[in-house]
């Protein structure tokens, strides 16, 4: 069932649809920034993206940035919203079912199907990111070195300093060789995916609450929105660390030097327990939910 | 085949299956009648796994559903409240996609794929159908679409309902031809419809439901049985009607209607008596009146219980008020459906014999 469900998203127009604007919205950014050679001041604006004026190859880094607010999150929950009400509106599940396909089996194949399009959203944003930075800023150096230091990251300020070069800079200021790049870009795209596997599992289980996809959807999305917002509430400071989308931006440890792992850890500890919390309360309900639909 | 015992099932306050006890049979056509919103898709979901029955035990082909549903499955191929497609994908894709959701084994191996779905939809009329998506398919090539989807593992058991929706009288005859076919290589096909003349032309069983209890289930030729009276066409109608006094229940015409438990001892009568005779059929019951008279009104009627409701203006209350309350006494049923003889034997003399006040209504067929 799993492959039948990847099968259908990757002929479905859709999926493509999300991934292009995925895509396009980094390009927009990067044409906009190379043609005025404004970067946003330096903890202002998306992670990196000061940093990328002296060096395009970070910008896939500056790109996952740009996706990961709010682009990515909307389309995991437009995928994962449809997965079962959705479906339910074309009618497909009753004959699914009847096939027969588990209704477990039938669950955790769109979960797989949904974390599979972020992965691959993830890595196509981060290649096209690099192309375009490259081809924008060039590979390291030539510009003039803008900033003496920056905080990075909204999880915690660091002190970096971009030096001009033929090898890039982690946030620390360090450098890191391409390998080292290449390698903490790999772990971000993973932090990324798991990321989203809170929102998957919400959306997923509003899906088999409700007939309207559309609903499941603006659910979940209602949920990060109230997320964000107790974040930034000093009275709601005591739930902070257990909100989705806290350690969101966690992945930006990654590219310090050495890496901080302890936020990268927590954050993948909440997005296990969220998920694990909606896929039960999703699973739940869909096992003994009657398909009228 | 299938066998359920006293499933009911309650959405919220409504009771949508009351206390049913189906028994298809192996190799029955059986059609399951009713009007709208009577139950028959929910029974039908239930039979599939797909809705869980409030009360109840069901069996198909032996195994308990939904426990065991997974097992059976495999051999049942359903339609339910009209075909699903991806709109975006082909029919041939769409078929292809639901064959490999399906569990790898018992006739469904992936090597086999293409020459099951292509069987299935030459099976439906849809041999040479193109690559463009399901979104442009008319109605009736969706229907046939969702049919091949049912046929696809060569299922045992057929579980349809309203197979012919959408489709043309030349689409409806072929769909019955193939059912035909398909319960002549020993299919069992189980069907809903509230197309009485689609029943009465296809099954053999048939099973009428009123608002969640069954309250017929036969077969269809006992349901049929003459009723004892023959119909006469005449030219000597006046002679006719004198020599038969007492015997001729309605008259219109050189047309009468007669009591007459054996036809031909009638004719013989008339013979002797040197009358002419142009035409004469024993009157059979039709399905329709039987169904009319054990079942209330569709249930996507809403008449005005209470017109005099304070919203309506005064005016208009009065004539409405008149043609709401004939409507209000039709749903009373000649008699109690509870009576579980009833079900099982609808020939009993306690039925109220078929009326036809202006001669018409028999359904006739030949001595």
């Amino acid at each position: 069932m799993i492959q039948v469900e990847l099968m259908r998203l990757v002929r479905r127009p859709r999926t493509w649809m999300i991934l292009t604007l995925l895509c396009a919205l980094p390009i927009l950014v990067a044409v906009f920034v190379a043609v005025t050679n404004l970067a946003p001041q330096p903890g202002q604006g998306p992670a990196f993206l000061s940093a990328v004026l002296s060096d395009g190859s970070l910008y896939p880094a500056a790109g996952l940035a740009i996706v990961l607010p709010v682009f990515l999150p909307v389309s995991v929950a437009v995928l994962s919203g449809d997965a079962d009400a959705g479906e339910a509106s074309t009618g497909m599940p009753r004959y699914l079912l009847t096939r027969p396909v588990a209704r477990t089996r039938l669950l955790i194949a769109k979960l797989t199907g949904t974390m599979a399009f972020v992965l691959v959203a993830v890595i196509l944003v981060a290649i096209t990111s690099y192309i375009t930075g490259v081809l924008a800023f060039g590979s390291g150096g030539l510009r003039p070195v803008a900033p003496t230091s920056s905080s990075g990251s909204i999880a915690s300020p660091v002190t970096g300093t971009s030096i001009g070069g033929t090898i890039s800079t982690s946030l620390s200021g360090t450098p890191l060789t391409t390998a080292q790049l290449v390698e903490r870009v790999a772990y971000g795209i993973g932090y990324i995916t798991v990321s989203m596997l809170g929102v998957a599992a919400i959306a997923l289980f509003l899906s088999t609450i409700t007939d309207s996809a559309l609903g499941a959807a603006l659910g979940a999305l209602a949920a990060l929105v109230t997320s964000e917002v107790l974040a930034t509430l000093d009275a709601a400071a005591s739930i902070k660390p257990y909100l989705p989308t806290n350690y969101w931006l966690a992945w930006i440890d990654l590219f310090r030097e050495p890496i901080l792992w302890h936020n990268v850890q927590r954050g993948l500890a909440i997005q296990a327990i969220y998920a694990a919390v909606f896929l039960g309360l999703a699973w739940a309900n869909f096992s003994t939910k009657d398909v009228t639909g | 085949m299938i066998t359920t015992r006293q499933v009911t099932k309650r959405f919220g306050a409504v009771l949508a299956v009351d206390g049913v006890d189906l028994d298809v049979r192996e190799g029955d056509r059986y059609g399951l009648l009713g009007p709208n919103g009577s139950g028959k898709t929910t029974l039908l979901r239930m039979l599939l796994g797909l809705i869980f029955a409030t009360s109840g035990e069901i069996e198909v082909a032996g195994e308990p559903v939904p426990r065991r549903a997974a097992r059976v499955l495999p051999m049942i191929g359903s339609l339910i409240e009209g075909p699903a497609a991806y709109g975006y994908l082909s029919g041939r894709a769409n078929l292809a996609l639901l064959d490999a959701a399906g569990p790898e084994g018992e006739g469904g191996g992936r090597r086999t794929r293409r020459a099951r779905v292509d069987e299935a939809l030459e099976r439906v009329g849809l041999g040479g159908v193109d690559r463009r998506p399901v979104r442009a398919y008319s109605l009736g090539m969706r229907q046939r679409l969702g049919l091949a989807a049912a046929l696809l593992r060569r299922p045992r058991l057929l579980i349809l309902d309203e197979p012919t929706n959408g489709l043309d009288p030349r689409g409806i005859r072929e769909i019955r031809d193939l059912l035909v076919e398909l319960n002549g290589a020993g299919v069992t096909v189980l069907l809903s419809s509230h197309l009485l003349g689609e029943i009465e032309q296809l099954c053999t069983r048939v099973g009428v439901l009123d608002r969640g209890r069954m309250v017929i289930q036969d077969e269809l030729e006992a349901l049929r049985a003459p009723t004892e009276r023959v119909v006469l066409r005449t030219p000597d109608a006046d002679r006719v009607a004198a020599l038969l006094d007492g015997r001729v229940d309605v008259r219109d015409g050189d047309r009468l209607i007669v009591h007459a438990p054996d036809a031909a001892d009638l004719n013989a009568m008339l013979v002797r008596a040197g009358l002419r005779v142009e035409e004469m059929i024993r009157e059979r019951r039709s399905l329709e009146e039987l169904v009319m008279q054990s079942t209330g009104p569709s249930s996507d009627r809403v008449d005005a219980k209470q017109p005099e409701r304070s919203a309506l203006p005064d005016g208009i209350t009065e004539p409405e008020h008149a043609e709401h309350a004939e409507h209000a006494e039709r749903p009373e049923r000649p008699e109690q459906p509870d009576h579980p003889t009833r079900a099982t034997r609808p020939e009993q003399p306690e039925q109220p014999q078929p009326v036809s006040p202006d001669g018409s209504v028999p359904e006739v067929d030949e001595p």
